[in-house]
Order: C-alpha cells, then sequence, then structure tokens
C-alpha cells in the first residue's frame, strides 16, 4: 500500500523533509505558536462555517428567522454558531499576536518578503471576513454597524460613492447588502484566503523558520526537530486553544439581538467589534475639520495609507534587509501597538 | 527557432497578442464591473407621503416614518406646528431619534445632537439633517421632498 502510493505521491520526499524541519530554539520560541493556533482556528471556522450554512438562509426576512430557529430547534445549534462567533474573534487576536511578533522579530526579512505581505493581506481579510460575517445575522447592531462601515468606504474622496454602492448593492443597506455580504463571506473571501494561505504556508515550508537576527549569528544557536517535538507542542496548544474556546462557547453564548428594523432609530450602545474600536475611537475623537478635510476623511485616509503601508514594510526596512538589527522599526512598530492598545482602551472606557 | 522568424514578424506577432490580450481583458471587465453595479430600481423613489393624521402626533413629539425606502422623522412642536427631516444622520448613516426628556433629536451610533429644527449642534455630525416639506391638507400631514 505505501509501496502503491509512494510510486504516485513521492511521499519518502515529503517524510524527509518532514524529518529535516527544524524550529530554531531561543528565548523568543514561544511566538513561533502563534501562526499554528490562527491557522487551526482558521480550520474550526471553516468546519463550523460550513455547518452554519445548513441551516442559514440570507435574506432580509429569512436569515434572522433562519439563526433563531438554529439556536433554538437545532441540537447544539447553538454551540455551532457561539463556536463560529468566538473562535472568529479568537482567531483575529491569534493572527494580531502573530503579525506583531513576526514584525518585531524582523522575520519579514530578506528572503521572506513575499510571507510577510500574503500575511498581512491574509489578516485584513481576516478582518473583512468579520465585518461581512457580522451582518449576516440580520440584526439591529449589524445593520447599524454595516450602515456606519459602509459610509466610511463611502466617504473615501472620488472612488467611495461607487465602492459603497458596490459594497450596498443600492444606495441604502438592505436585503440586496446581506445577499452581497453572504456572497463575499462564504464565496469570494475564502476563495481568496485559501490562495493565499496556500502561498502563505508554502514559502514557511520552503524558506523553514526565521531567527532573530541576533540569534541567527549565534555560535550556540539551538533548534529543535519540528517533527515530533515543536510538533506535539504545536497540537498541545491547540488543544489549550480548543479548551478556552470551548469554555467561551457554552458560557458566553452569543446573542442573537433584536431583528434588524430599517425604519427603527438606531439603538443606543451601539459599538463595533473590538478590532475596530481603536479605529471608531480615533474617528469620534478627530475634530470636524483637519486641514482642508472633513475630519471622517482625513481618519480614513490616514487608517488608508498606515494599513497600505504595512504591507509593504520588509521594503522600506533596508537595514533588516541587509540582516543589521535597526532601531527605527522597532519603534515604529511598538508605535503602532501602543497606538491601537490606546485608543482600543480608551474606546472601552469611554462606551 | 528564433532566426526563423523575422524582427518584424515578431513584433507584429507581440502586438497582436498584447491588443487581444488587452482587449479580452476588457471584454471580461467591463461586463462584470457593470453588472455589480445596482440597477436603479424604481419605486425606490417617493416624492411624497402620508404621514398620518394630524391629531396622531402629540403636541412636542418625534415620529419615524418612511419615507420611500429612506426613514424621516416628523416633528411636532410644542405649539402644533410641524416640521420634517430625513432621520439618516448627517455622520455615518445611523438613524436618530426623537428625544423627548432632551428635547433634542439624537443619534445613538457617536452621540450626534441635533436641535428641533434639524441644526447639529454637538457631536460628529458635520450638517444638518435633511428637510422635507410639510403639508396640512384635510386634517392629514403629508410629506414631500423639499
Ligand atoms: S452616525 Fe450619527 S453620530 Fe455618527
Amino acid at each position: 500500500m505505501r509501496q502503491w502510493l509512494n510510486d504516485r505521491m513521492d511521499l519518502d520526499a515529503v517524510v524527509s523533509f518532514a524529518k529535516k524541519k527544524t524550529v530554531p530554539a531561543h528565548r523568543h520560541s514561544v511566538w513561533y505558536y502563534f501562526g499554528g493556533v490562527t491557522l487551526f482556528l482558521f480550520i474550526i471556522q471553516v468546519v463550523s462555517g460550513i455547518l452554519l450554512l445548513f441551516y442559514y438562509r440570507p435574506g432580509e426576512d429569512t436569515a434572522f428567522e433562519s439563526i433563531r430557529f438554529l439556536m433554538s430547534k437545532v441540537h447544539f445549534g447553538w454551540l455551532i454558531r457561539s463556536v463560529h462567533s468566538w473562535s472568529a474573534n479568537l482567531m483575529v487576536l491569534a493572527a494580531a499576536v502573530h503579525m506583531f511578533s513576526v514584525y518585531l522579530t524582523r522575520a519579514y526579512r530578506r528572503p521572506r518578503e513575499i510571507t510577510w505581505v500574503t500575511g498581512v493581506l491574509l489578516f485584513y481579510l481576516s478582518l473583512a471576513f468579520g465585518f461581512s460575517g457580522y451582518l449576516l445575522p440580520w440584526n439591529e447592531l449589524a445593520y447599524f454597524a454595516t450602515k456606519v462601515g459602509t459610509d466610511i468606504a463611502g466617504s473615501v474622496p472620488f472612488v467611495g460613492g461607487p465602492i459603497m454602492e458596490l459594497l450596498r448593492g443600492g444606495e441604502q443597506v438592505s436585503g440586496a447588502t446581506l445577499s452581497r455580504f453572504f456572497g463575499f463571506h462564504v464565496a469570494l473571501f475564502p476563495a481568496i484566503f485559501t490562495v493565499l494561505l496556500a502561498i502563505h504556508l508554502l514559502m514557511v515550508q520552503r524558506q523553514g523558520m526565521s531567527s532573530p537576527i541576533g540569534e541567527e549569528k549565534n555560535p550556540k544557536a539551538r533548534s529543535i526537530p519540528f517533527f515530533p517535538n515543536f510538533f506535539l507542542r504545536d497540537v498541545l496548544l491547540w488543544l489549550i486553544v480548543l479548551n478556552i474556546l470551548a469554555i467561551l462557547a457554552v458560557f458566553f453564548p452569543w446573542e442573537l439581538g433584536v431583528k434588524a428594523d430599517p425604519f427603527a432609530a438606531a439603538p443606543a450602545g451601539i459599538v463595533p467589534e473590538w478590532y475596530f474600536l481603536f479605529m471608531f475611537q480615533v474617528l469620534k475623537l478627530l475634530p470636524a475639520h483637519v486641514l482642508f478635510l472633513e475630519g471622517e476623511v482625513f481618519g480614513v485616509l490616514l487608517f488608508g495609507t498606515a494599513m497600505t503601508l504595512w504591507i509593504f514594510i520588509p521594503f522600506f526596512d533596508r537595514q533588516s534587509q541587509k540582516g543589521q538589527r535597526g532601531r527605527l522599526f522597532t519603534i515604529i512598530g511598538l508605535a503602532v501597538i501602543i497606538f491601537i492598545l490606546f485608543f482600543t482602551i480608551l474606546g472601552w472606557v469611554m462606551l | 527557432m528564433s532566426d526563423s522568424v523575422s524582427p518584424t514578424r515578431r513584433r507584429t506577432l507581440i502586438w497582436l497578442l498584447r491588443t487581444s490580450g488587452t482587449a479580452l481583458f476588457a471584454a471580461l471587465v467591463y461586463p462584470v464591473m457593470a453588472y455589480l453595479k445596482p440597477p436603479k430600481v424604481t419605486g425606490d423613489a417617493v416624492s411624497s407621503v402620508r404621514v398620518g393624521a394630524i391629531d396622531d402626533f402629540t403636541p412636542a413629539s418625534g415620529t419615524l416614518f418612511r419615507f420611500g425606502n429612506r426613514p424621516g422623522i416628523l416633528i411636532r412642536y410644542e405649539d402644533g406646528s410641524f416640521r420634517a427631516f430625513s432621520a439618516t444622520c448627517t455622520h455615518l448613516d445611523c438613524t436618530v431619534q426623537f428625544k423627548k426628556d432632551a428635547g433634542i433629536i439624537w443619534c445613538a451610533c457617536h452621540n450626534g445632537k441635533y436641535d428641533l429644527n434639524g441644526r447639529n449642534i454637538d457631536g460628529p455630525p458635520p450638517r444638518p439633517l435633511d428637510e422635507f416639506d410639510v403639508i396640512e391638507k384635510g386634517g392629514e400631514v403629508f410629506v414631500t421632498e423639499a
């Protein structure tokens, strides 16, 4: 049997590759686990998402009702939905940790630029998953969050108007918007995500793990075999994550809320998901006019530019390309993290 | 192989390939882009709606109503007169509400405040609410596009 497969798939090559693969061991090693955790949560998203699809019925008149049915009548329906929502949040968190640890250890440096670029795009796509999935239950909070979110997209000069209409499928957030977001969430984004993820993982496998700059030249640098040593630790961590997820999903089941009514006023206490909170807070604090622009437009352009530049970080960081550790990019990274944390907390306390 | 093709011929071929490639691309992209742009649905646009009987509205109240596919808000002042505004917040599109205790029109999304004349007085909204015309006829209130 093995021989039969081997003749067709060259299993030996895979096995010998797995045997050779090692993971550097040093005091920053803990960060190596977060990519795997993100991947694990993504797999949970795919599985739970497919399960939800069996009962979910998109549409203004059916979406909310189908989820209520799922949560009240279907065996473990509440659990599957709760897992999907919680895992989405944990995935964004794990991906953020992964991204910033990669940033601070300069693992993006030559020759791993492609891994970084695809990684950042995957991260942005995760946020887009979050945003598009949020609307699908068609509840009040989701409805107004989508109004605000798409209106922000609409405030971009020149292209904003058409983009907003493209997202909404009309001038207003309506059933047409729901159809579109459903399409994005279950078809378009997964398709793009899969391709990027394949490139991302392939690059990681081909190039192996990056060591932090100081560690690389350290003569006493150690490493452990990926298989089974690192792999087993990975699996252990996945189990822990699974348990955390189960606890969250069971004890803090995801609420369904009130069905959206396009002709009702926005409810008090409306906030975006936590990972958009810092942007929300900044936009809220910006004055009505900055320079010659509306505050809103200024903020959107600012975030847009920052997010675009972030993709190309490896190409700006010349020093790390040469294998030198520069202060500047550490400071930038820390500043970004502090900025995000600060405004997230501020947004939290000012709720 | 390359020796057997004259440079001019090669150039022509490349030119043809590029042009048809571009044409093919355009021929695919244009319909898709046009497809994604939602068509204008007729019936969305209304120019006048009947909101209700005058007596349905108590003085010092605000009521949301449908204006086509948009929400509107009808304010009845202490003195019994009416004004109507679009209920879509000029900040980021949330739907505003009448706050009786504070005597304002309020947007819950980012705490935007308007006075009862629709003027933005506090919070992020950059502009006053758009106004509709109110017509009282035969004991009923009608609202039309200003
Ligand atoms: S949408 Fe009304 S204050 Fe922001």
